[in-house]
């Protein structure tokens, strides 16, 4: 352990900082929130963000920061957080992430920052809540109306960014902050890609992404919807008659998966992205008020086939849109489960039930064309796998129908061909996502560069974040000098 | 927002909006669509593109007013605008030298039919152009598909106009006649592209569907508009909207199109409830009178 920096305002010795337990996040009541679309985390009040910040133990090596995809200097801002200036901890943020509330609520930092942090090395101490501070001082800039806008004067080079997820909005943030001109497309009517249309209100309230859109705007970028890039215009036309210097491509992870099971077909049995997008974009849980129906949950019994955090979002939806029984059936174990530990935490607070080792064979239907239940298929762990995961292995004779009324398949997504087949020239891998250079984001034509899902395949967002931040710096680089050196195959 | 230029009534019920997208009309081709919203509480429907003018930066769609959102669209007319309009998604249909090839038209999709018809007809193929209709009232483009077409047969349902009968019994003739075709094109509603691939099939006569699947996105995201074709998935929006009608599932697709018969039921009893307030402020606001609406008289 390293001593504290010489600067520090905090008066707590390295020893009581270690006996200060982490600070709870307050939270809407499990039985409450089951039934609301309401944020379910409430988030610190100043008093909690002081006292949570002042158990930093501000190590020298700040391996906190070396873990953020994006390199928040963590170490800086709680220091701020414990002088006192909120303000200023959020400027520190927002020198290294455009979109702090967003993170705040929805980054794992118990897989990065967290992880690292030294605190929770110690025995039975937890590490800093450094994502709840993230969130606190996020939100408190957002309430005071604070904005730190470029003062760079404009380079007079424009990009076009496409897609306005978390990927495409860090490029746009970090462009604008360097003086470039950025114009972010968007293929839906409402900005902010998967932010908007896949994670839940009670997870990412949309008013807050809208906030952090409208910081964006204030810092220059600008928006346009309803634009398919690849049908609507091309990338050769944007860098064409539309005069664009470079593209970023970071159009996510586009098309679900189904199972290619029996009975996929049938009625009731939805993508993850469409049960999402229904409720999220469209509203349809406001039907008629709104004009997109969906089915009725009341009183149903639901089930959502897979493990990850799009899963969750699925299931306790529907459980606030009146569903009975609502169930997580998931091929592996808890400890395979891709989900946030929180959010899984949560689930099991509002009541969903979890049926691991579990696996649908076929939907059955009613005999109208509409699904009755699930046939599944118990499942044992096997030897690793490709991704370093115990492979899943159905147990003979151990078949069981659930009988139930919609099924929503969250198995993960395959790579949008869109783009990518309307640009020539433009590399893919044998799955299709976009070929990329890890570092530099550039893609095998000259000035588009690409970054997110369209090019890891599913992930997460500040994942997708850390790829925009190393485009957005390569770019800079690439307009600055002209230099184009491909990546290599 | 997306401005109407233009709003005409083709038949009853039945009205051709002339739309200023100029990105839309630059870069579309026949058989593709657009998806759009009306205003901020609106769903988002699919609607075939019909014609389209680059230089005017206007495209123009044909509307059915069959629900709730094409029934508010009918109320709608020059000066106002929609919420969005985003495309041209899909794949465009298959323009080249065929040889001979019949276009099939059932009622509005004689409109979604009539581009490529156009096409095909310039691409140098002999176009045969069947389209039909209930009655003499709801035929459609009959003057612009003659002209694309060196034969064009129309019928009626009920005999009220041209040839008493269905589409596919012209189909059938001209099969039965021996006339040599080489692809046939069939648009229209789903019982009616089911029968015409019934009738290709035996005679192994290529033949492709433009299918109306129920869609969110349009750009391969959602999932929703999936079709069952040659027993695998496949996504109308970005698959399609064409396919190969002897390996569609059409049983499918009407089950998947009537999920939400209750819901759609719903929204036009409820809105044909507003009927007076929406026509009031349809007078008001836009100085256009409703086009038909449920228990309407026209």
């Amino acid at each position: 352990m390293t001593p504290p920096a010489a600067r520090s305002a905090n008066p707590l010795t390295l020893k009581e900082r270690m006996k200060v337990p982490r600070q709870q996040m307050p939270e809407q009541e499990a039985a409450l929130r089951s039934a609301n679309f309401t944020e379910v985390n409430l988030g610190y009040s100043p008093e909690l963000a002081r006292q949570e910040a002042l158990r930093c133990l501000e190590c020298a090596k700040t391996t906190c920061m070396q873990k953020c995809p994006v390199g928040v200097k963590v170490k800086e801002f709680v220091q701020l957080i414990v002088a006192g200036d909120f303000a200023g901890a959020a400027a520190k943020i927002r020198e290294d992430n455009v979109l702090p509330a967003i993170t705040g609520r929805v980054c794992p930092q118990e897989d990065h920052c967290e992880a690292a942090c030294t605190l929770g090395k110690a025995k039975n101490v937890r590490p800093l809540g450094i994502g709840y501070l993230e969130r606190f001082v996020a939100d408190y800039e957002q309430r005071m109306g604070i904005r730190h806008l470029p003062k760079v004067p404009p380079t007079g080079k424009k990009v076009a960014v496409v897609g306005s997820g978390p990927s495409g909005l860090t490029v746009a943030g970090d462009l604008a902050q360097r003086g470039h001109k950025v114009c972010v497309f968007e293929a839906l009517h409402e900005l902010g890609g998967v932010l908007v249309y896949g994670i839940p209100e009670f997870r990412l309230p949309k008013q807050i992404i809208r906030e952090q859109l409208d910081y964006l705007r204030d810092m220059g970028v600008e928006f346009e919807t309803d634009v398919v890039v690849g049908r609507t215009v091309t990338i050769d036309e944007l860098m064409g008659e539309e005069g664009y210097d470079a593209v970023f491509i970071g159009t996510g992870a586009g098309s679900p998966q189904f199972m290619g099971i029996p009975g996929e077909h049938l009625n009731g049995v939805y993508s993850a992205n469409e049960f999402l997008t229904r409720i999220n974009l469209m509203k349809a849980y406001q039907f008629p008020r709104y004009d997109e129906p969906m089915v009725d949950l009341h009183g149903k019994d639901v089930a959502v086939i897979g493990g990850g955090n799009t899963a969750l979002d699925a299931i306790r939806s529907s459980l606030r849109l009146g569903a009975r029984k609502a169930y997580v059936i998931y091929r592996r174990s808890e400890a395979e489960m891709p989900a946030r530990i929180e959010e899984a935490h949560h689930a099991q607070q509002e009541g969903i039930e979890f049926h691991m080792l579990t696996n649908p064979v076929e939907f059955l239907s009613d005999g109208k064309g509409w699904l009755a239940g699930a046939r599944c298929v118990r499942m044992e762990l096997g030897e690793p796998d490709a991704s370093g995961r115990r492979r899943p292995i159905p147990v003979a004779g151990s078949e069981f129908d659930l009988p139930l009324s919609v099924v929503v398949i969250a198995v993960g997504t395959s790579a949008n061909p869109i783009v990518q087949s309307t640009t020539p020239g433009l590399a893919t891998d044998k799955r299709g996502y976009i070929q990329a250079d890890a570092n530099t984001q550039r893609t095998s034509r000259k000035g588009v560069f690409a970054g997110g899902d369209i090019v890891t395949g599913s992930a997460t967002v500040i994942l997708a974040m850390g790829a925009g931040r190393r485009a957005a710096k390569s770019i800079d680089e690439y307009l600055t000098s002209g230099a184009w050196e491909a990546p290599a195959a | 927002m997306f401005k109407i230029l233009q709003a005409q009534l083709l038949a009853p019920g039945i009205k051709r909006f002339v739309i200023e997208a100029p990105r839309i009309a630059h870069k579309q081709k026949p058989g593709q669509f657009v998806i759009l919203r009306i205003n901020e509480l609106g769903e988002r429907i699919p609607i075939t593109i019909e014609s389209s003018d680059p230089v005017a930066g206007t495209i123009n769609i044909v509307v059915q007013a069959v629900g709730k959102t094409t029934h508010l669209l009918h109320c709608l007319g020059a000066g106002d605008s929609l919420a969005d309009v985003v495309g041209p998604l899909g794949k465009p249909s298959e323009i080249t030298k065929f040889g001979t090839v019949v276009v099939v038209g059932g009622g509005v999709g004689t409109a979604m039919a009539y581009p490529t018809a156009a096409a095909l007809k310039r691409a140098g193929n002999q176009v045969i152009s069947i389209i039909g209709a209930r009655n003499k009232e709801l035929v459609l483009l009959e003057k612009e598909m003659s002209a694309v077409s060196d034969l064009l047969l129309v019928t009626t349902d009920d005999g009220s106009y041209a040839e008493k009968g269905f589409v596919t019994d012209k189909l059938r003739e001209l099969i039965e006649a021996g006339t040599r075709i080489d692809l046939v094109l069939a648009v229209g509603p789903v019982v009616m592209m089911k029968a015409v691939a019934e009738l290709t099939r035996p005679a192994q006569i290529r033949t492709v569907v433009s299918l109306n699947p129920i869609m969110i996105d349009g750009t391969g995201m959602c999932g929703g508009c999936r079709v069952l074709v040659d027993g695998k998935s496949q996504f109308a929006c970005v698959d399609g909207p064409e396919f190969d009608a002897h390996l569609v599932n059409f049983e499918v697709l009407v089950q998947r199109n009537a999920m939400y018969r209750e819901a759609e039921r719903r929204s036009m009893e409820e809105f044909a409830k507003e009927r007076a307030a929406q026509e009031e402020r349809a007078r008001e606001q836009m100085g256009v009178e409703c086009a038909a609406l449920p228990g309407g008289e026209r």
